[in-house]
C-alpha cells in the first residue's frame, strides 16, 4: 500500500482584522530542476550544499543586455566585471560572447590573462594598482583607468621611463541626484577635479587619453541617474574635442544595474521593481545620441555591468539540517548553507524555495546556518513551507558576488557546477578539503609534537 | 533521563509533562482545519496532519496509538513522527490549547 506523504503538523493562530505583514498567501513554487537536471540528483552526485550555474541563462541574459544596447547604439562593448564572479568558466562564457575583462586588482588582472584575454582587451579599474601591476598593464597595452592623482603621477613617471605609451582614462564621480552620492571612485566632476586631471593628461606627451569612465554606484534601481551621468560624461568628452581637438575612443558607463533580487526592507519584490536592460539602455543611449558628437567620432559605449548579467544564472542548493523552535515559539530552520557562502544575504531577502513539491502549508520561519551567530541569518522571518530535516532547498539568484566574497569559516567551500547548453554537468570549482586548507599552512618544527 | 521504546533519549521532566497533557475539552474543532477556543475567543488553523493529531487527542488516544495510526497511514518512521509530534504539542502548549489539569 502506498503511504501518504508526511508533512510536519503545524498550527497557526488566526489574527482576524489584522492582515499579515506578508500580504496574501504566498505559494512557494518548488525548483525541482535546473535546465532539465533534477536538483536532488545534483546534490546526491556533487554533495550538499552546492553552487549551480546555468550556462544557458548566462548566455541568454548577455544576449538580452547586448540587444538592448546594440539595437539603440552602433558601437557597444561589454566588459566582464571579474569581481562579480571570477570563476574561470563563468568569465570565459562571457568572453566567448564577446565581453572584454574588467579587473580591479593585480590578482584579477593575472586571472584574466591566464584565461587568455588579450592585454589590450583588459580594463584595469580600482584604486590600488601596484607599480608592478601598472608596469604589466602598460606593457600589455591595457586600458588603465586612473583613480587618483597619486596614480596619475606614478603613471607619468612610468611612462617617461618606458618605451610604451600608456593608454589611460580617468574615473569620474559625480552628483547624479541619488543618495548617498558615490564620490569614492576617481575624480569629481562638479568641483572641477576631473577636468583638471584631463588637462594634466592632455599636457603629458607620454600618456594617451583613450576614454572616460564612471561607476555611479551599485544596484541603481532607477535608470534616470544614468541619464545625468551620460550627460556629464558627454560634456567632458565634447570639452576635450573643443579644447584639444582630441576625440576620446570610448565612454565607459561602468556597472550598477540592479538584478531581480529584493533588497532588505524593499516593499515590493525586485522582480517587480528592477528596471529592464531596455530601460537602462534607453536612458544612456538617448543622451549619447543627442549629444553633439560628430558621427565619425561617436565614442564606443562600454558597459561593465556584472550583477544584472550573472545573478539569475546562479543557484545555491542545499539541505535542511534541522528544525527547532526559538524561545518565543517561532520556527527556525537550520540549513547547511549560510552567510559563509551567501554573502549577499546581508543585503538581500533571498528567495528560498523547496526543491521538491510541497503542500501550500507554511509557517513563519527564521532561517539560519550552522553557526547560529547573530549575523548568521539568511531570513529573519519569512513565510516558509514546512520543510523537514533532510529536505532539499534552492536559493535562486546568487550568481553575483557570492563566489568572490564567500568565507571559509568552520566548514569548507563546496563544489561549484555548471550545467552546459546540453544539460551536461561540469564541476567548475572543486570542493575544498582539509588538505586544501592545510597545504597553505606551515607548523614550526618545535610545535609539531605535543 | 529515560529511554523511549523507539530509541530516543530525552528529558523526563519535559516529555512526561507533555505526555500528561490533554486537549482542552471546550475546543471546537471543524473538519476543515479550524480550531476555536471559546475560553479566549481565539481561532487557529491546522494543516491536515495537525488536524488528524488533534482529533486523535480529542478522543483520548495516547502517543503510542497515535504513532501507530500515523506511521501506518503516512510515509514517516516512528522516530521522525515522535520528533514532530512533540514539537506540535509544544506549539499547542504555547497556545494554551492543552492543559495538565484538564
Amino acid at each position: 500500500m502506498n503511504k501518504k506523504p508526511f508533512e510536519r503538523p503545524v498550527i497557526k493562530k488566526v489574527t482576524a482584522g489584522m492582515p499579515s505583514k506578508f500580504g496574501l498567501q504566498v505559494h512557494h513554487e518548488p525548483i525541482t530542476e535546473i535546465d532539465g537536471v533534477p536538483v536532488q540528483s545534483l546534490l546526491d552526485q556533487f554533495g550538499s550544499p552546492l553552487f549551480i550555474y546555468s550556462e544557458k541563462t548566462i548566455r541568454n541574459t548577455y544576449k538580452e543586455a547586448y540587444r538592448a544596447f546594440s539595437s539603440r547604439y552602433p558601437n557597444v562593448l561589454f566588459s566582464w566585471s571579474y569581481k562579480t564572479n571570477y570563476l574561470n568558466a563563468i568569465c570565459n562564457t562571457f568572453h566567448q560572447e564577446g565581453s572584454w575583462a574588467e579587473v580591479v586588482s593585480g590578482f584579477e588582472y593575472k586571472k584574466a590573462l591566464a584565461n587568455g584575454v588579450k592585454g589590450d582587451q583588459i580594463i584595469f579599474n580600482g584604486p590600488q594598482k601596484t607599480r608592478n601591476d601598472l608596469l604589466l598593464a602598460v606593457k600589455n597595452e591595457s586600458l588603465i583607468h586612473i583613480d587618483h592623482f597619486d596614480e596619475l603621477y606614478e603613471l607619468i613617471e612610468i611612462s617617461k621611463e618606458s618605451d610604451f605609451k600608456p593608454k589611460v582614462a580617468i574615473r569620474i564621480n559625480m552628483d547624479i541626484g541619488i543618495y548617498p552620492a558615490w564620490d569614492r571612485f576617481g575624480f569629481n566632476y562638479e568641483n572641477g577635479e576631473a577636468w583638471d586631471a584631463l588637462n594634466r593628461i592632455m599636457h603629458c606627451k607620454t600618456l594617451e587619453l583613450t576614454g572616460l569612465h564612471t561607476h555611479i554606484g551599485t544596484y541603481i534601481m532607477s535608470a534616470e541617474p544614468y541619464k545625468v551621468a551620460a550627460t556629464k560624461m558627454s560634456d567632458l568628452a565634447l570639452g576635450l574635442a573643443r579644447k584639444y581637438n582630441h576625440h576620446i575612443l570610448y565612454i565607459d558607463m561602468g556597472g550598477g544595474f540592479a538584478s531581480k533580487n529584493t533588497l532588505k526592507g524593499g516593499y515590493y519584490p525586485g522582480t517587480d521593481t528592477t528596471p529592464s536592460f531596455d530601460d537602462y539602455a534607453e536612458a544612456i543611449v538617448s543622451v549619447l545620441m543627442k549629444a553633439e558628437f560628430q558621427p565619425d567620432h561617436l565614442p564606443l559605449l562600454i558597459l561593465e555591468t556584472g550583477r544584472a548579467l550573472i545573478d539569475d544564472a546562479g543557484y545555491l542548493a542545499g539541505t535542511v539540517v534541522a528544525n527547532k523552535r526559538l524561545a518565543d515559539g517561532q520556527r527556525a530552520s537550520i540549513l547547511d548553507a549560510g552567510v559563509n557562502l551567501l554573502f549577499t544575504s546581508f543585503w538581500y531577502d533571498h528567495d528560498i524555495r523547496p526543491a521538491k513539491p510541497m503542500s501550500d502549508q507554511t509557517e513563519e520561519t527564521a532561517i539560519f546556518f550552522l553557526f547560529f551567530m547573530n549575523i548568521d541569518v539568511i531570513r529573519k522571518n519569512t513565510i516558509f513551507p514546512l520543510l523537514k530535516k533532510g529536505d532539499p532547498f534552492v536559493i535562486q539568484r546568487v550568481g553575483a558576488y557570492n563566489n568572490t566574497q564567500w568565507m571559509q569559516f568552520i566548514t569548507m567551500r563546496p563544489n561549484v557546477v555548471l550545467i552546459d547548453m546540453n544539460s551536461d554537468v561540469h564541476v567548475i570549482r572543486k570542493e575544498e578539503t582539509v588538505d586544501t586548507m592545510n597545504q597553505l599552512e606551515a607548523t614550526p618544527e618545535h610545535l609539531k609534537v605535543f | 533521563m529515560i529511554r523511549h521504546g523507539h530509541g530516543i533519549t530525552c528529558d523526563v521532566h519535559i516529555y512526561e509533562k507533555i505526555k500528561q497533557m490533554k486537549l482542552k475539552k471546550s475546543l471546537a474543532i471543524s473538519e476543515t482545519g479550524f480550531v476555536f477556543d471559546p475560553s479566549t475567543g481565539d481561532s487557529y488553523t491546522v494543516n491536515p496532519i495537525g488536524l488528524e493529531i488533534i482529533q486523535l487527542l480529542k478522543v483520548g488516544k495516547n502517543l503510542k496509538s497515535i504513532t501507530k495510526i500515523m506511521t501506518q497511514t503516512y510515509d514517516v518512521d516512528h522516530n521522525t513522527f515522535e520528533r514532530y509530534y512533540y514539537d506540535f504539542l509544544g506549539m499547542l502548549k504555547q497556545m494554551q490549547l492543552v492543559t495538565l489539569d484538564d
